[in-house]
């Protein structure tokens, strides 16, 4: 009986089989062909266009000690190319070809801002000599890391044509040294330069006035407005170079030693700043010296010699000499020369 | 005159390291400087995909237009290569780099640069093919004696191609029909402003 029964179960279960594989047959073709699309191992594989949408830069990790190297792409790289190739160096030639273009007008107009008192012959000392070593050495720095840095923008398109690309890699590399070194000096300078003339340089009403009249610069016949130790001109100079010069550091620092502070976008912003600001500085510090030399009669002398004539004292810093007379003796301004009231 | 590219099937790149060990070796790249590197994304995570990255010798390249001393050049291959002579090591190239290729050995003062060195394509420098000198400064010169870069040759699957552009984006085309996907030519579009249709 059992034995029937086994037979009789195995009959069955043969037949079943038998049965499901004639069903399952004619479906089975389109099973195997699906079966890619079921294990697509790129379902939810990492695309290059989703991240690049999402991040501007793909990062992921990597097995050498160089943290930069996990960057696998940063696309904005070619941005910050045509930052370097096209907009700094038009950003760098306006400001500076339109500087001395605005200069070279400004002295064909208005020429050499004379002494219309003459000379008085009695001078008065208007920076002492730590005054002038440190005005000097910082603007020794800044002509020399101006022409080596202005090199790096402009002398392939410049330079290179004329000499030998050896030579001017020669002195390309020359100027990236005595770029990075003369920066001590240079931050040093503008440092000392803060301190020592933080007290002329504040804000104060007679700014405005000053400024209103535009210095008594722009009409031959305009007397320059009253003013302390430092005009609302100079005050602007000085902190241009306090700022101007503190930014350079602060993002020369960061270029000089890479990758301290800041990824590679840090760094790519770094040097934007550190050029823009740059060719900004080297612009007005032309300026600065034009007014300083063949602008202004009696200018020079103030940062060459030391000392100022007394009259040039007291058509351009009336109220600056004012202080200093009353601070030597608590006397009127000598009497030697012309005593005309300041206006 | 063939373009030469460089291609890596992230579905292929299992890290294993070897194209970068093959190149340090056949380069005798000094220790600090990787020419090549391999990098992870989402690891350890579903859809992780490892590639293998080096200079891709873009179309127009942009270390290139940066370079403030002309240093670095365009073959008629279309490989990028540069003279470490004229180099003055300002590390602009690495900020214009796309890929992170451009590298250089810590000398002098400061975080101060030495002449930037990178992917070569195997094709050594502006010296004279094979010599001295150029072995010395770039490496071999594998592509002068006839032969691809050794970090594709050596790649154990086959994951990173390099050769003539067609051809290897052809490779790569019939294995995305024929496995049913590819998640893409890593660093075409940026490299060379196209992708791979797949």
């Amino acid at each position: 009986m059992s034995t029937l029964l086994r037979t009789f179960r195995l009959w069955t279960a043969m037949l079943a089989l038998a049965g499901l594989a004639l069903v399952a047959t004619p479906a089975a073709p389109p099973s195997f062909a699906q079966q890619p699309s079921q294990v697509n191992p790129t379902a939810d594989a990492v695309k290059e266009d989703q991240l690049l949408n999402q991040l501007r830069i793909i990062n992921g990790r990597g097995t050498i000690p160089d943290v930069k190297s996990y960057n696998l792409e940063q696309p904005r790289g070619r941005d910050w190319r045509s930052f370097q190739e096209v907009t700094l160096p038009w950003i760098g030639a306006i400001a500076i070809l339109g500087m001395l273009a605005l200069l070279v007008l400004f002295y064909l107009m208005r020429g050499m801002v004379r002494l219309e008192s003459g000379r008085s012959g009695r001078t008065i000392v208007r920076f002492n000599a730590f005054e002038r070593f440190v005005h000097w050495m910082t603007a020794t720095c800044f002509i020399i890391l101006a022409i080596t840095g202005l090199n790096i923008t402009f002398g392939r398109k410049l330079l290179l044509p004329l000499m030998s690309p050896d030579a001017f890699t020669a002195w390309s590399q020359a100027g990236k040294y005595a770029h990075n070194f003369l920066s001590f000096p240079f931050t040093l300078g503008v440092v000392l330069i803060f301190l020592m003339w933080i007290g002329g340089n504040l804000p104060s009403g007679s700014d405005i006035e000053w400024l209103r009249k535009g210095g008594g610069l722009l009409r031959r016949s305009a007397h320059a407005p009253p003013a302390g130790r430092f005009n609302a001109g100079q005050k602007m100079i000085y902190w241009i170079v306090v700022l101007g010069g503190g930014a350079m550091a602060a993002t020369g620092y960061m270029l000089m030693f890479p990758f301290y502070l800041t990824d590679v976008a840090g760094m790519q912003n770094t040097a934007m700043v550190h050029g823009i600001v740059a060719v900004l500085f080297v612009a007005i510090m032309f300026a600065h010296a034009y007014i300083g030399t063949i602008g202004m009669e009696g200018a020079f002398e103030a940062m060459g010699t030391g000392t100022v004539d007394v009259n040039w004292a007291r058509e351009h810093h009336s109220k600056w000499l004012e202080d200093e007379a009353a601070k030597s003796r608590g006397a009127a301004p000598p009497s030697g020369a012309r005593a005309t009231p300041a206006e | 005159m063939a373009r030469m590219k460089f291609l890596c099937d992230a579905d292929r790149c299992i890290e294993c390291n070897a194209c970068v060990t093959a190149c340090k070796n056949e380069h005798e790249v000094p220790w600090g400087i990787n020419r090549r590197r391999v990098v992870t994304l989402n690891d350890g995570q579903p859809g992780e995909r490892s590639v293998s990255m080096a200079c891709m010798h873009c179309t127009d390249a942009p270390c290139q237009a940066v370079c403030p001393t002309s240093a670095i050049f365009t073959t008629a291959d279309a490989v990028v290569l540069h003279s470490k002579d004229i180099c003055i090591g300002c590390g602009y190239c690495f900020y214009a780099c796309p890929f992170g290729a451009p590298q250089y050995p810590k000398v002098g003062n400061f975080g101060s640069r030495g002449k930037m060195d990178k992917c070569t394509y195997c094709a050594g420098g502006p010296e004279a093919d094979g010599s001295k000198e150029e072995y010395e400064k770039y490496g071999a010169n594998r592509l002068a004696e006839g032969k691809l870069p050794l970090c594709a040759e050596m790649c154990s699957t086959k994951s990173l191609l390099a050769g003539d552009g067609d051809i290897i984006a052809q490779i790569y085309k019939e294995r995305v029909v024929k496995r049913g996907y590819g998640s893409g030519a890593w660093g075409w579009k940026t490299a060379y402003r196209e992708t791979i249709a797949s």
